[in-house]
């Protein structure tokens, strides 16, 4: 991709390729973020930027088309579940298709832990959807290829948040 | 559900939780921002309860906002706090905050550091996988390094979802703080055999990752990398593997051929997509070239010209992307030298030019020389010229090994007759004789041929350009004469009536090189108080210049006539007897260097220069434009800043350097910047359009007496065959002495490139550069790329100062809670105390066998120092083993120390032991030595078996980095018991305590060596108290002696100096003073971290009194 605007183009290769994956959005088809994971640093503002930015390159596709998109020096993967678009933004030489996996084992894990995942779910339980990330993909490289150990783990943690529950439930709290 | 089960509790606790703000924000669709705003106050007043839950509830509503694009970053401090709550449930969302939004210029975030490393080690695992996973998101190259060794330990944890988590983060932290890459680059590789999957694929990402960015520094895992691919049956895994051989296979053409078959194999047999297209896009983009040459192959050798041609044409179009994979057919091009067809010939060429290696250089220069003798037709031979030129001087002669044998090339193609490329040679001829010095003097002696036998070279003046060469020739006599041996020789021969024949410019060089080997000439004769001879040499010059005078050539006559006078005068001064050559050789005083193309951009700019600030204040657009100020600059440079904003951007700069370039290439008096002379040739009128008589010679000339590059190839393949022999006897050498090191890798590459090594050390001067230039490499790297800082060597040994940072203790840590540090094993060892008195006794009866153990060692190593250190540790296990170190005997070398440390085994059961094998967890700094090939999983076996009751000794040998710093490595012994029921396997853990004390050795100081050693200022001080010692000050100070190996300098009254000095030199001094109840240490050493942990350890034994 070449089509970096001038002078910003500067500042994004400094921050920007560090990573596989750079960063990833789900939105929904009104176009409003229900979580962002970077794995790349930038302002605040430049981010915001790029959100605005690729949610409208990707609402504004239709459905038929394919599922990649060229942007600026990366390149944009993205699939739509139900009312929710998965993307991400990865790099000139990595996998579209791997990626495409990665999204589909990433619904397939909140699937698993929510039980037939919908969009209210990550709205409300938002943390949550962080944290299946987290133990999903760390640092934008897949950490855990089992879809079970990934869900255990999350499991496992919660259950520890379980028992400090209950412990703040006695009366001495 | 476990989250069902979670839901709820805390619903109750607070007034307004996350759930509540989501539907409250959903249902204020109107008026969002507002009901917003609301809430952010709420959260305010939250963040100011104590209530650590109130807060974590606040926080997790400020990370949803955060997601809505509100700015948080005010509650920073909170996060923080939240972060550091005991209780998992808070932590976790304090994490995932921070990991929202912390970034690098988040100021409080090196407050984070202590409070992530006691997450880090909590027994908790996720506790260390949610500061992991944060750590991920905010790792800054501050935290990258503070906690850089830390996450390396948890890259061994018991727990693979730790293991896992830590191999990844690792990456992050090499790209923050490259220099951890080094020293935990070897427990990295070994996580690539780890029995769990996860962490196993965690550290091919990683390894991936490095490679793909550097691949040469990993080809030695190659290897390794196949075999995981061939066995693994992880398609994730196996993508990435895929991709790193991707970016293997350029450097190493081989491997391609290796890769066709299992691709092949995955590309049929495979059902996921994302492999099968990460296949074929590997196979497109590197192998496929390797196939399509092997194809290629087959037409050249088909008789079919056409093929041939096509098959050569395809080739040199791969040779362009991929060079590698042309270069094995090498062979294949030379014979095509040999055809009769003569643009089949000029491909091949085209294609030489890319193959070279400084193996097969003269090889193939040597075929294309006997091309040059047979060729017919100029434009053939002025080719194989051209080609020999370019192939021998490309990237800076890097293929070169002997100069002498390159010179003597140049000097053979002077035989050419009719070529037009003469001002080529000449130019390389200069080159080489400027830059290689050592070339010089044999370069001066050749040249000096040359200008002797001129009459052949320029038997038809006017119409031969190779006379040219003579240009090069007299310039590099002049002014390297003092090589010359037979100088007067020379200067006769530049004298010459022939010489007026030879084209202007080369007659302007002889004449003023004249003068320079007239005056070295004249400084020899004068020396050696040959007066006559000195006259005698004047007066040659005096007889034959006029001749130069009537030149029609302006610059010769007048460069002659001016050179006559001078020369007439001197010779005035000579009939009065004065010594004049001194003076006439001042006036070519001085070298010339070559400048190099870079020199003008690394000028530094001298400090409190901007070269962006405006000199002249620029007119306001108001003023008109005939009203414009008159400046010393161009006008164009003028108008053109008028436009300009006072800040432009990189893009702007960028295109104004490339304007600027052009301009100057334009300007033919804006000195170019390739510094080789060839230049100046090309303005040379006439020569190219010369045309070029033949004359049919049959028989080739030959200069008489000149020395033939053949003969220096046979030298060059003598010298290196010996070299080779001496190599290989010093491998066999090193073999024998480093038993420990293996070379798996060499046999990859056998015929390695680096094997030869130049013959005399030709160090080819590099281009003068200003003064204060920066460092070459650095204009070359993009330093905004951060892969370039992990563009580092892993093969190398580690050096001592690679270590990674440890984090001293502070004492904020000390809050840290004591149960998490203990080992069982020390629990454990307790019990058994009596039996280690009295083992300590029997220690005290094996002092004169350490005595014996001493001098062995002595007489294996030559190292300087021997030590004895004492007492390292005891540790027990009550059923069936007692374990005791005693002893260490150490030496030190420059770079690490070797320790070798004594266990005694001691078998307490009534059973039978055998088949013990000792491991220790290696440390960075603390490694055992262990027996070539085996890793670091491996245990040394134990060398004996023990029978019940009794004791043996076994050592084992361990290398240090450092010894300012204690350590604790945890070993485990296993070992099978056997009595009448069986056997069984059983296992002991220990730790083994390296204390900084046992590197102490008791050394004598007198009290003014003291003294003054206080006095110099070389040492940092630290200084410790301990309250509660009732012992007697004299008891005291014996425990310090005998623990710690210090020994008393002076005693006044409850005050006393004491002195010990490190195995590595290290001074440290004492000054122990008891109070009341209690005693003060002040300590001095040469080394900070040494003294302040000498002194823990201290306050640690004084404690105990």
């Amino acid at each position: 991709g070449s089509s970096c605007s001038p002078g910003q183009g500067q500042k994004r290769k400094q921050s920007c390729c560090l990573h596989k994956i750079h960063f990833i959005l789900l939105f929904s088809r009104q176009g409003k973020l229900r979580l962002q994971k970077w794995y790349t640093t930038l302002p605040d503002k430049e981010k915001k930027k790029i959100i605005r930015e690729i949610i409208q390159i990707i609402l504004s596709r239709n459905q038929k088309t394919s599922s990649f998109v060229d942007w600026k020096d990366l390149k944009l993967v993205y699939k739509r579940y139900a009312s929710l678009y998965f993307c991400c933004a990865i790099e000139d030489q990595d996998n579209e298709l791997l990626t495409l996996e990665v999204v589909h084992r990433y619904v397939e894990l909140l699937d698993r832990y929510f039980g037939n995942v919908c969009e209210l779910d990550i709205i409300f339980n938002f943390e949550k959807a962080y944290f299946i990330l987290d133990e999903f993909i760390i640092g934008g490289e897949v950490q855990e290829t089992s879809k079970k150990t990934a869900v255990k783990a999350i499991e496992d943690s919660d259950m520890l948040q379980e028992t400090v529950e209950e412990y703040m439930n006695k009366p001495a709290f | 559900m476990a989250l069902k089960m979670v839901k709820g509790s805390i619903d109750r606790m607070f007034d307004k939780n996350l759930q509540d703000l989501v539907r409250g924000i959903r249902n204020h669709k109107e008026d969002e921002a507002k009901y917003i705003s609301q809430c952010i106050d709420e959260i305010k007043q939250e963040l100011k309860q104590d209530n650590i839950a109130v807060k974590a509830n606040a926080v997790c509503k400020l990370t949803y906002l955060q997601m809505l694009g509100y700015d948080i970053s005010w509650a920073a401090f909170n996060i923080i706090e939240v972060m550091s709550a005991s209780k998992f449930t808070f932590k976790r969302i304090g994490y995932l905050a921070a990991s929202q939004c912390f970034h690098e210029g988040t100021d409080v975030i090196m407050l984070t550091t202590n409070q992530i490393r006691k997450d880090l080690s909590s027994p908790n695992q996720y506790d260390t996988g949610v500061a992991l996973t944060g750590l991920s998101c905010f790792v800054t190259p501050d935290l990258a390094r503070d906690l850089a060794n830390d996450i390396m330990t948890l890259m061994s944890h018991t727990k693979p979802y730790i293991r896992k988590k830590a191999v990844l983060i690792m990456y992050k932290v090499f790209l923050k703080y490259p220099e951890s890459l080094r020293p935990a680059f070897p427990r990295l590789k070994e996580k690539l055999e780890d029995p769990d999957p996860g962490v196993q694929s965690a550290a091919v990402n990683v390894i991936c990752e490095l490679a793909r960015r550097n691949p040469k520094n990993y080809l030695s895992l190659a290897p390794l990398f196949f075999k995981l691919m061939t066995s693994s049956t992880n398609n994730w895994v196996l993508i990435k593997i895929i991709k790193l051989f991707g970016a293997l296979t350029p450097l190493e053409p081989r491997l391609g051929k290796k890769l066709i078959e299992p691709l092949t194999n995955l590309i049929h047999s495979t059902s996921a997509m994302s492999l099968l297209y990460e296949c074929v896009n590997t196979v497109i983009c590197g192998l496929f070239f390797q196939l399509c040459v092997q194809k290629l192959r087959i037409l050249i050798e088909d008789s079919d010209q056409n093929l041939k041609y096509l098959g050569l044409l395809a080739m040199s179009k791969i040779l362009k992307t991929h060079p590698k994979s042309v270069q094995s057919h090498k062979d294949l091009i030379l014979q095509c030298l040999d055809d009769k067809d003569e643009s089949i010939r000029l491909r091949a060429l085209d294609l030489l030019y890319g193959m070279v290696s400084k193996k097969n250089l003269m090889e193939i220069v040597k075929k294309l020389m006997i091309h040059v003798d047979k060729a017919e037709g100029t434009t053939y031979r002025d080719e194989l010229l051209t080609k020999i030129i370019d192939i021998c001087s490309q990237s800076n002669y890097q293929y070169i090994t002997n100069f002498e044998w390159y010179i003597s090339i140049l000097v053979e193609l002077t035989r050419l007759e009719g070529t037009r490329h003469g001002h080529l040679i000449a130019a390389q001829m200069l080159d080489v004789a400027i830059r290689v010095k050592a070339i010089r003097k044999f370069a001066v002696s050749q040249m000096a041929m040359l200008l002797d036998n001129a009459h052949l070279i320029a038997s038809n003046t006017q119409r031969n350009g190779i006379c040219e060469v003579l240009y090069a020739a007299a310039w590099i006599c002049g002014e390297f004469s003092e090589h010359l041996e037979e100088a007067n020789q020379t200067l006769e021969a530049m004298l010459r009536p022939k010489v007026t024949t030879l084209p202007g410019h080369i007659q302007a060089v002889y004449v003023q090189n004249m003068v320079k080997l007239y005056a070295s000439i004249l400084q020899q004769k004068e020396q050696a108080g040959e007066k006559e001879a000195a006259q005698e040499i004047t007066q040659l010059m005096i007889e034959r210049l006029p001749q130069f005078v009537q030149s029609a050539d302006l610059e010769v006559q007048e460069r002659a006539s001016c050179i006559l006078q001078l020369i007439k005068y001197i010779q005035k001064l000579q009939a009065k007897e004065v010594p004049v050559a001194e003076e006439v050789i001042a006036l070519f005083a001085g070298e010339l260097n070559p400048v190099a193309p870079k020199a003008q951009k690394k000028v530094p700019v001298p400090e409190g220069l901007d070269l962006d600030a405006w000199i002249n204040e620029p007119p306001s657009d108001s003023e008109s434009e005939d009203e414009k100020p008159k400046t010393i600059f161009h006008e164009e440079e003028q108008r053109h800043s008028r436009h300009r904003q006072p800040e432009i951007d990189e893009e702007e700069l960028a295109r104004r350097r490339e304007a600027r370039k052009q301009e100057q290439a334009n300007n033919p008096f804006y000195i170019k910047s390739s510094p080789s002379p060839q230049k100046r040739y090309q303005d040379t009128p006439g020569v190219e359009h010369i045309p070029v008589v033949q004359i049919d010679l049959s028989v080739p000339l030959k200069v008489p007496g000149m020395p033939m590059s053949d003969q220096y190839v046979k030298l060059e393949e003598e010298r290196r065959h010996k070299q080779k022999l001496e190599k290989d006897k010093k491998k066999k050498k090193q073999k024998k002495e480093k038993r420990g090191k293996h070379h798996r890798h060499n046999s990859l590459h056998t015929e390695s490139e680096e094997d030869i090594a130049p013959a005399h050390h030709v160090d080819i001067i590099t281009e003068e550069m200003p003064e204060n230039a920066l460092p070459s490499d650095e204009d070359d790297k993009d330093p905004n790329d951060p892969y370039k800082a992990l563009d580092i060597d892993l093969d190398k040994p580690l050096a001592d100062s690679e270590k990674l940072p440890v984090q001293r203790h502070r004492n904020v840590e000390t809050l840290k809670s004591p149960d998490s540090e203990v080992p069982l094993v020390e629990k454990k060892s307790k019990k058994p105390k009596k039996k280690e008195k009295k083992h300590k006794d029997k220690e005290r009866d094996k002092g004169k066998k350490k005595e014996k153990e001493k001098k062995v060692v002595e007489e294996e190593e030559e190292e300087v120092k021997k030590v004895i250190l004492q007492d390292l540790h005891y540790f027990s296990s009550c059923c069936y083993l007692l374990l005791s170190s005693f002893c260490c005997l150490g030496t030190a070398s420059d770079s690490f120390l070797q320790v070798t440390v004594s266990v005694i085994f001691e078998n307490k059961s009534t059973s039978f032991l055998k088949s013990m094998e000792l491991n220790v967890l290696d440390s960075l700094n603390t490694k055992m030595l262990r027996p070539e090939g085996s890793s670091v999983h491996d245990g040394i076996p134990v060398p004996f078996q023990l029978p019940p009751g009794i004791s043996n000794e076994a050592q084992f040998v361990f290398t240090l980095q450092s010894i300012v710093m204690a350590q604790k490595l945890k070993g485990t012994l296993s070992f099978i018991v056997k009595d009448d029921e069986g056997s069984t396997h059983e296992k002991l853990d220990f730790k083994l305590h390296f204390s900084c004390a046992s590197y102490l050795i008791t050394t004598p100081c007198y009290s003014d060596a003291f003294a003054k050693l206080l006095e110099s200022g070389d040492l940092h001080m630290s200084s410790i108290k301990v309250d509660g010692i009732s012992i007697s000050f004299q008891h005291l100070l014996a425990k310090i002696c005998f623990h710690h190996h210090f020994s008393v300098v002076e005693r006044v009254d409850s005050c006393a100096s004491m002195y010990s000095r490190s195995i590595q030199g290290h001074h440290v001094c004492l000054l122990v003073k008891k109070g009341e109840n209690s005693v003060s240490i002040d300590g001095k050493c040469n080394d900070s971290t040494l003294l302040s942990n000498l002194l823990d350890e201290m306050k640690e034994t004084l404690s105990k009194c």
